[in-house]
């Protein structure tokens, strides 16, 4: 099992290979001349020639990206325009935050979505299995930065019950001091439980807003997969064994179910990178969604570049963990192919 | 037949509910096995062999429902029984096994570790010990290098292997009936006759009675005391063996006979049997189910069922116009 792992990370380096290709091309590609616009409206033809040479565009493609290549080996990525600050700082305090909101919905959405397809599954017809299927149609039909609205809406501005939706933490309390950049987790080790709450009380809504969009495929595929799981002809052989229900549904049916699960996981946490953009806008929340709608409206293509690369590597990242979790929980992968 | 049969099935209906109305699945069927005995249950596909079989284990799927009948199993009528009552029965007193081994495995889990559950469950064993007398398990049903393949996914090992260790799980907490349905469905010819074998020898072993559900009819010739002929959901004719073979009374039996092959019969000698099963979802369905498609039907053949008995011990046919 340890080599097939191996094996797969091995085989995600030419992934990263072309990620690096594309979004060299892709930045390259973008309509817009880089130089006009760092040298401003009233520049001469001089002086945008000599800012299009201090930034390297004179030279040859292969050239430059021989330069962007070894930049990046030294971990320089640019600088922002509008910030003045290298974006790999940028996208390094962001990043956490952006993590932080994604995966705590990630984390309630399955915490919720795979027990409620479970019972589903085992009671078809009952008034849970009703119950998920009502949920899990609201669910797709809402938007993620819609529900985010609604929620800031009611809960908010109507009944005052959350806090303003802008950004990480309140401006009474300070940030806790940085060990892992998720501010729940470093409140904790600080011992702080203050800010905690706080950092909580703030995550409570935009994370909402995610659970309930992801929540729907997940609880869907779940019920689905267990349903079939559990018709199959070895649940029947466990059943004729004599084996107890509960070992029955969780320890034989669950874990063959849980190999489309953690396929649609996967997709799920895609579509959650995506959703989130949106969602940081609606809640003021300083992750890299905000940081790359600013720049791309200010046609900043030094923190473009840092994002979706960063976006780029989350997914290859995501889809060797899939793949890894798969190998772990299925023997026959890597055998049959 | 012994006195007090392991398994008496006694008068069982069943019916299933479907989208295009109630299937009469079952109806009045009534067979018995005694201790050590080994009881074959044939006829063709959608006869009710399975339904019955899934019916005593209490693993009918829930479309279905018994309407009336027994199956007393150790004083205990099984049709009345608690859930609970029944797993404590499934597994330790009364196993079965079914065809398509490789799919009735659980494929992700270790053939060893499946075996062991089921010790674990009904062996009152410690879990330390499982594994040592899942291993066991695996030598007493002929597996060569138990414990390297007690360590095997199903989908490492053959179909016959398979087969294998579905019997070894059956079989772990020896118990007094082991229901085999189609066991060799599936696999090939050379392992069809090893793994019956197998189940002929440990049964007698363990003076354990088996019930066997084949299409098969010189299988269950070959292994069987008694065969139990079914049609369309009815018990159409049992008897001892060498007696059904010898002397079949009831057309339909006379016809599955017809229809098997046998080492002197050429193929041109071997006969089908004219017409399909009748639909049994018909709110009027025949009397006798297989009155469509017989040559010997009477009048008389409209009115209810008679149960003739034969000469034999434990024989019978229903018809109003045996051979």
């Amino acid at each position: 099992m340890l080599s097939l792992i191996g094996k797969r990370i091995i085989s995600a380096i030419p992934s990263v290979i072309g990620v690096l290709v594309v979004t060299f091309v892709l930045t390259r590609a973008l309509p817009g001349d880089p130089a006009a616009y760092f040298a401003g409206p009233a520049a001469t033809p001089q002086a945008i020639e000599e800012i299009r040479r201090s930034l390297g565009l004179d030279k040859s493609l292969p050239e430059q990206f021989v330069v962007y290549i070894s930049d990046l080996a030294r971990g320089d990525l640019g600088n922002s325009i509008a910030t003045g600050q290298p974006v790999l700082t940028e996208i390094v305090t962001r990043l956490p935050a952006s993590l932080e909101l994604t995966l705590l919905g990630l984390l309630v959405s399955v915490l919720i979505a795979v027990p409620l397809g479970v019972l589903a599954a085992t009671r078809p017809g009952s008034l849970i299995d009703h119950a998920c299927r009502v949920i899990t149609t609201a669910g797709v039909s809402l938007p993620a930065f819609f529900t985010g609205l609604l929620l800031v809406y009611v809960l908010y501005y109507r009944l005052g019950w959350a806090p303003a939706p802008l950004g990480r933490l309140d401006i009474f309390y300070s940030a806790p001091n940085t060990v892992t950049g998720f501010y729940t987790i470093d409140a904790l080790i600080e011992g702080n439980f203050e800010v905690f709450r706080a950092a909580l009380a703030q995550l409570l809504l935009p994370v909402t807003a995610l659970a309930i969009f992801t929540l729907a495929p997940l609880a869907r595929m779940t019920r689905a997969a267990m349903l079939e799981v559990l018709n199959s002809d070895f649940i029947r052989t466990a059943r004729a064994a004599g084996l107890p229900k509960g070992k029955i549904v969780y320890g034989y049916a669950f874990r063959n179910a849980m190999l489309p699960v953690v396929t649609t996981l996967g997709m799920v946490f895609s579509f959650l990178l995506g959703a989130n953009v949106l969602v940081e806008k609606v809640f003021s929340w300083p992750g890299i969604g905000t940081f790359a709608i600013e720049a791309l409206i200010a046609s900043d293509y030094a923190p473009i570049q840092g994002f979706v690369l960063t976006m780029a590597m989350l997914y290859v990242t995501l889809n060797l963990v899939i793949d890894i979790l798969y190998i772990v929980i299925d023997p026959r992968v890597g055998f049959e192919s | 037949m012994s006195a007090v049969p392991v398994l008496a099935v006694d008068n069982l209906s069943v019916e299933f509910r479907t989208r295009s109305g109630i299937v009469k699945a079952l109806e009045q069927v009534s067979f018995n096995i005694g201790k050590g005995e080994m009881v074959a249950i044939v006829g063709e596909s959608g006869s009710g062999k399975s339904v019955t079989a899934y019916t005593v284990m209490g693993i009918l799927d829930a479309a279905g429902r018994v309407d009336s009948g027994s199956a007393v199993f150790g004083g205990l009528d099984l049709l009345q029984a608690r859930e609970s009552a029944l797993r404590e029965i499934r597994g330790r007193e009364m196993s079965m096994i079914f065809q398509n081994p490789r799919v009735a495995l659980n494929p992700i889990r270790r053939v060893g570790d499946q075996i062991a559950d089921v010790l674990l469950q009904h062996g009152g064993i410690t879990r330390r010990e499982a594994p040592k007398r899942a291993i066991e398990m695996l030598a007493r049903v002929r597996i060569p290098d138990p414990e390297r393949r007690a360590r095997a996914y199903p989908f490492e090992l053959s179909g016959g292997m398979c087969q294998r260790i579905m019997i070894a799980i059956a079989l772990a907490c020896s118990p007094r009936l082991l229901i085999a349905d189609e066991p060799t469905t599936g696999l090939d010819v050379t392992t069809q006759a090893a793994i019956m074998d197998l189940i002929a020898e440990l049964g007698a072993e363990q003076g354990m009675a088996t019930l066997l559900i084949t299409h098969d009819l010189g299988m269950a010739a070959e292994y069987c005391d008694h065969i139990v002929v079914m049609h369309a959901g009815h018990v159409v004719e049992m008897a001892p063996t060498a007696a059904l073979f010898a002397n079949p009374r009831h057309p339909y039996t006379a016809r599955l006979i017809a229809a098997t092959p046998r080492p002197t019969a050429r193929l041109a000698d071997l006969v089908s049997i004219p017409g399909n099963l009748p639909d049994l979802r018909a709110t009027v369905i025949p009397a006798c189910r297989y009155s469509v498609r017989c040559e010997r039907r009477k009048p008389r053949c409209e009115q209810p069922l008679p149960l003739v008995l034969g000469d034999e011990k434990g024989s019978m046919v229903a018809c109003w116009n045996p051979l």
